[in-house]
C-alpha cells in the first residue's frame, strides 16, 4: 500500500515534469540564455508556494500523515561542497538539458539515449563517493 | 481535458511541484530525485567499494519507487497525455540553436541532434551525454541534491546551504551555455 502510494506520486511527478516542459532541453537551454520567463516561473511559483507551505508547517506545528512531528533537516553548514559542487552540477544540467528527475521521466517518454546518461549519473555519483575524501567540502 | 493536452503553463506546473514535495514531507520523507542515484550506487554493490555507500539503502526503497513512478509518469505524459510535443521556445532562442547547428528548435522535445537514436551511433554525441550525465551525478552529490533537493526543497526551507549551491548551478549553467557551447557545437 505504501509502495503505491510513492509510485503515483511518483507517477504524478513525472507527468508535471514532461507536462511542464521542464525535462526539454530546449527549456533549459531557453532558460541560461535568459530568453523566456517559462521556467523562472516553474522554480518561482514552485518555490513561493514552498516557502509559504513550509512556513505554515513550522508555524502551526503541523504533523505528518502519521501524526508524527515533521522535521526538515538542516543542510550541514559550509560552502565549499555546494559552490563546487553545484557549478559542476550545473555544467552537466547545461549540457544534458535535464537534471535527475527529467532523467527518468524522460526515459519513460521513450528517449533511451537517456539510459546513456542515466548510466553516467550514476557513474559520477559513484566516483564521488571514491573521490570523496580529498575533495574540499 | 483540452487544457491537460496542451504543454502546462508554469504557473499550475510549480505549485503542482510544490504539492509533491508537501505530499512527501507529510509522509515523512524528503525530496531529493539525486539521492537515487546514491541508492542506486549502493544497490549495485558500491558499498564494498567506500564508506560512502555503507547506509541503509533499503530504507529508502521509497525513493525508487518514486524515481520508478517518475519514468513511467513520462510515459503516461508523452502517450496518452499530450497532442503535439513540440516546445515553443522563443523565436530569439530559436536562432540561436541554429547557430550551433541545432535545426529543430521549436519544432520537437528534445533535439535530434543529442536524442535521436541515431545520435547512439556517433561517438561525439555519446561522449557529450556521457559527460553531462558523470557531471549530474557527481555534481550533484558533492553539492549534496540537485534541483529537487536544493532549488525546491532547500530554498523553500530558506537554507543557506541550498541557495549557495542554486547559485553554483546557475554559474555552471551559464558557462557551459555561453562558454562552452560555442567550442562544443
Amino acid at each position: 500500500m505504501k509502495t503505491l502510494k510513492y509510485l503515483i506520486t511518483g507517477i504524478v511527478f513525472g507527468i508535471i515534469m514532461f507536462k511542464s516542459e521542464a525535462a526539454s532541453w530546449f527549456r533549459i537551454f531557453e532558460m541560461f540564455q535568459f530568453n523566456s520567463f517559462h521556467m523562472y516561473g516553474i522554480i518561482g511559483s514552485a518555490l513561493a508556494t514552498g516557502v509559504i507551505g513550509i512556513q505554515l508547517i513550522k508555524r502551526l506545528k503541523l504533523k505528518s500523515f502519521s501524526g508524527e512531528e515533521i522535521i526538515i533537516p538542516p543542510k550541514a553548514k559550509g560552502w565549499k561542497n555546494y559552490l563546487f559542487g553545484g557549478i559542476l552540477f550545473g555544467l552537466g544540467w547545461g549540457l544534458a538539458g535535464a537534471c535527475p528527475g527529467p532523467i527518468f521521466t524522460l526515459i519513460g517518454a521513450g528517449f533511451l539515449p537517456l539510459i546513456l546518461v542515466l548510466a553516467f549519473a550514476v557513474l559520477g555519483t559513484f566516483v564521488y563517493g571514491i573521490l570523496r575524501p580529498k575533495l574540499p567540502h | 481535458m483540452e487544457f491537460i493536452m496542451q504543454p502546462w503553463p508554469w504557473y499550475v506546473s510549480g505549485p503542482l511541484i510544490a504539492l509533491v514535495m508537501f505530499f512527501l514531507i507529510f509522509s515523512g520523507r524528503n525530496f531529493g530525485m539525486s539521492g537515487n542515484l546514491r541508492i542506486m550506487c549502493a544497490a549495485l554493490g558500491g558499498d564494498k567499494a567506500c564508506d560512502f555507500f555503507r547506509f541503509d539503502w533499503k530504507a529508502q526503497r521509497w525513493n525508487l519507487v518514486f524515481a520508478l513512478g517518475a519514468i513511467l509518469g513520462g510515459f503516461v505524459a508523452a502517450e496518452f497525455l499530450s497532442t503535439d510535443t513540440s516546445v515553443a521556445i522563443t523565436e530569439s532562442t530559436i536562432e540561436k540553436l541554429a547557430q550551433y547547428g541545432f535545426t529543430d528548435g521549436g519544432a520537437a522535445y528534445l533535439p535530434e541532434q543529442l536524442f535521436s537514436i541515431d545520435s547512439l551511433s556517433n561517438p561525439y554525441t555519446l561522449l557529450l551525454l556521457a559527460i553531462g550525465g558523470f557531471l549530474v551525478g557527481f555534481g550533484s552529490r558533492y553539492a549534496g541534491g540537485c534541483t529537487s533537493g536544493h532549488a525546491i526543497s532547500g530554498l523553500s526551507d530558506l537554507q543557506l546551504p541550498s541557495l549557495i549551491a542554486v547559485i553554483g548551478f546557475f554559474i555552471g549553467g551559464l558557462f557551459m551555455v555561453h562558454i562552452l557551447f560555442p567550442i562544443l557545437f
